[in-house]
């Protein structure tokens, strides 16, 4: 083990006379650039620490000079944000439904605010267009549960449906088959009620069956549904004799559906959406095709 | 590698020096054996999990197989089960070697460190894939594998400085203060951030003792740490042990290597709140992060130059031995990353890289520029040396190895980039109304083709490690490659 110092032919420096496995250590000093800047990040850090919180006192902290903060500035974001808006969000809060389309600025600004409201609440369960998807309406065709109206959209998704809002809309498919229905069937009604709807939509293939559900439908289901099974939007009932499914128009599905129930749950937004941003979506949605 | 390989050639295990030192070598075979099949398995599943995120549908609807399952599994296997059999190989070599003694406790304390460490490796992925987690990114494993990882931890710390105790050499080497710095670092990480109540005896599931606010602090002084200390410190116990070996020249600056290892294990603690900007964390705990993180930049510098600057002189050897290259090149991606991380530490960088894809990116040009890398330049360097054999079994596939391997890296890297700072500026877009430009979901479809070559990126990554794999079996074996070496007289004669 050599312990004296050496000169390294190829660079002409010294070792420092230690090795190990043959390794030994040149006795290079620091590179002054590399000592330059590490000195002047550590500078950086203490003015750094100087104006900004970052020393813990106790129970407190150093705030810094500046007296920044992160909720302050969060705070004054969003109020510059909401400030930039503030004119056309008030009078679109104000403004009737035909006060905004006669006016196309601030029809321009309820559309665009609500393409993105849209798109970041509502696409996740009705789709990027609106299309639906099996349990979610499709909001682009003209036919509506709970009305298509720009009023009843407005409310439908201030309010929701099959939530906590006593506002919301609470009537539901009931599970026909189990004690809390209003008359408890059996299975075998349940399939002849399905067998009634499959030919309201000319699909029956056992027509006693049909016609015994006839009279069951009659007793039970009207009420909602409509003598005609035309639906009824005050009472949240689809029309059945459309051929136009939510849950599925099969025989199979409808047995499910009449046995088992449905209560599909739309969020009330109202909650969440300020009143600028609910009426942006509403008018939004009502303008996607299938707005009476 | 098989165990045939393994074990018939361990008869002859305890090698002898010029002055009859017989060091425990052949049982650090088993580690190196288990790196590199490890390392496959995590590169093979990161490719599929990336995959899986450009096309949803090779989920299968299988849970086992899921993308939030199979991340952990990833993660684990990479830097745990590759990154730590490589650091266990090399850092128990290095420490015998540089102290001229044979590793304290022999080869029984070598093997219970071996299989105790394996099994956790299992009992952890089985764990992830059956969907057992702590939730904790880089510590998903439940206390009943923290406390098997802590038994088998305190056996490695016992091996290392046990070693370094009764070590026949004045000084430390650098590497090993290293490779101490990172043993002791993990230990308490470790046990700090799994401190929890199991709910039950029996049961697999465990509440931790720090609530809130408070345990995503200590689980990112953790997991920061865990990248400092596991792939930083530990790693460059590898560098200054290997690159000096294969380049056969003396460390470039002992001062430097000195004040840069103080500096960096000191400032190194202190960064992990720099991956809670804009949290609950309180501000100042965020500033002293980031202030400190922007601190680590020298330090964490001074190992690349004493790295890069250790060749100086040898430049010429990069051009015959591929080896070299790996290490000299994981010391550049080592660099571009340690730049790069201080600058996503300040603030208003990391409003807009936090929490997308930049940061995926960021992680790959350490993990596979820097860890892999210096990972596979030690192995080159190891294999040959653990199984009794002059050389590689071929030096030509390792330079095909390096270029695949680089190529690969640029793909994932640059891909992440501009995934990510795409993905940070459409969601901080608005429009001339003051609304939002985009949705989420317009971002995803964004990134969906960047998502393609990071994958791309990836699979040429796992067929270096393939060809690795291969080389280093026939090696092993003792197969020889009939090949025209790498001369100094140019690559236009060698290619001929």
């Amino acid at each position: 083990m050599p312990t004296k110092n050496e000169k390294d032919a190829l660079s002409g420096v010294y070792t420092t006379g230690h090795e190990w496995d043959g390794i030994s250590e040149l006795n290079n000093p620091l590179p002054r650039w590399w000592l330059y800047v590490f000195y002047a990040c550590i500078a950086w850090a203490v003015v750094y620490l100087v104006l900004y919180p970052g020393v813990p006192l106790g129970k407190t902290y150093w705030h810094g000079l500046l007296g920044w903060s992160m909720r302050a500035e969060s705070a004054r974001d969003l109020e510059a944000a909401s400030q930039q808006q503030a004119g056309l969000r008030t009078q679109l809060v104000a403004a009737s439904y035909d006060q905004i389309k006669a006016s196309p600025d601030l029809l321009n600004f309820a559309l665009a605010g609500g393409k993105i409201a849209f798109a970041q609440n509502c696409a996740a369960c009705h789709g990027a267009g609106g299309q639906g998807a099996r349990g979610f309406p499709n909001l682009t065709d003209d036919k509506w549960i709970f009305g298509g109206k720009y009023e009843d959209i407005l409310n439908t998704v201030t309010h929701g449906a099959h939530n906590s809002d006593p506002d919301g809309h609470s009537l539901f498919m009931p599970a026909w088959i189990e004690d809390s229905a209003p008359t408890k069937l059996t299975m075998a009604q349940v399939g002849d009620v399905a067998e009634y709807v499959l030919s309201i939509n000319k699909r029956s293939t056992d027509a006693a069956a049909a016609t015994r559900g006839q009279q069951i439908f009659a007793d039970n289901c009207v009420a909602c549904h409509g003598s005609n099974a035309e639906g009824n939007q005050d009472m949240g009932a689809p029309a059945l004799n459309d051929n136009n499914w939510l849950y599925g128009g099969d025989k199979a599905t409808l047995v499910t559906t009449i046995s088992r129930g449905r209560g599909g749950v739309m969020p009330n937004w109202g909650a969440r959406l300020d009143a600028a941003t609910i009426k942006s979506v509403a008018l939004y949605v009502h303008e996607l095709g299938g707005g009476k | 590698m098989t165990i045939a390989t393994l074990h018939g050639s361990a008869v002859g295990g305890q090698r002898t020096t010029g002055e009859a030192v017989k060091y425990n070598e052949a049982v650090l075979r088993l580690f190196a054996a288990a790196a590199m099949i490890w390392g496959i398995v995590g590169m093979l599943v990161g490719v599929v999990i990336a995959l899986q995120l450009a096309f949803p549908q090779l989920n299968f609807g299988i849970e086992y197989i899921q993308f939030g399952r199979l991340r952990p599994v990833h993660t684990s296997a990479v830097i745990f089960a590759f990154g730590g059999n490589v650091l266990m190989a090399s850092s128990l070599y290095c420490v015998q070697r540089t102290s001229r003694v044979a590793l304290f406790g022999g080869d029984a304390l070598a093997k219970f460190i071996f299989y105790g460490y394996q099994l956790f490796i299992v009992v952890a992925a089985l764990g992830y894939v059956l969907g057992i987690t702590q939730g904790k990114e880089y510590a998903e494993p439940e206390w009943y594998a923290d406390y098997l990882l802590t038994v088998v931890w305190v056996a490695y710390a016992v091996a290392f400085i046990g070693t370094v105790a009764i070590r026949k050499e004045p000084h430390i080497y650098v590497a090993n203060w290293f490779f101490m710095a990172f043993i002791v670092t993990i230990a308490m990480l470790h046990i700090v951030n799994n401190l929890d109540v199991p709910v039950s005896f029996f049961g697999t599931k465990s509440y931790p003792v720090f609530p809130g606010v408070q345990g995503a602090m200590v689980q990112w002084w953790y997991g920061h740490n865990a990248v400092g200390f596991f792939l930083t410190a530990g790693f460059l116990g590898i560098m200054y042990y290997f690159v000096p070996k294969q380049a056969q020249r003396p460390i470039y600056s002992y001062r430097l290597s000195i004040v840069h290892f103080w500096a960096l294990i000191f400032l190194y603690i202190w960064a992990g709140p720099h991956h809670l900007h804009y949290t609950a964390l309180p501000d100042w705990a965020q500033t002293l992060g980031m202030t400190f993180s922007v601190m680590l930049w020298m330090p964490s510098w001074g190992g690349m130059i004493n790295g890069i600057m250790t060749l100086s002189g040898a430049w010429d050897k990069l051009r015959t031995d591929p080896v070299l290259r790996f290490l000299v090149s994981s010391i550049a991606f080592y660099g571009m990353s340690t730049f790069e991380g201080p600058m996503m530490s300040i603030k208003p960088v990391n409003a807009l890289s936090h929490y997308t894809d930049w940061t995926i990116g960021h992680v790959h040009s350490g993990a596979l520029g820097w860890v892999a890398e210096v990972s596979f330049g030690a192995l080159y360097f190891l294999v040959p040396k653990l199984w009794n054999r002059n050389r590689l079994y071929s030096i030509r596939l390792v330079s095909y190895h390096f270029w695949i391997a680089t190529l690969g890296i640029v793909l994932y890297i640059t891909s992440m980039w501009v995934s990510g700072i795409m993905q940070g500026l459409m969601w901080r877009a608005y429009d001339n109304l003051g609304f939002l430009q985009y949705s989420f979901v317009e971002t995803v479809v964004a990134m969906h083709p960047f998502y393609v070559i990071r994958a791309l990126g990836g699979a040429l990554f796992l067929v270096g490690a393939l060809v690795m794999g291969y080389n280093l079996y026939r090696t092993a074996r003792g197969d020889l490659r009939e090949e025209q070496p790498y001369t100094l007289g140019g690559s236009a004669q060698a290619a001929r």
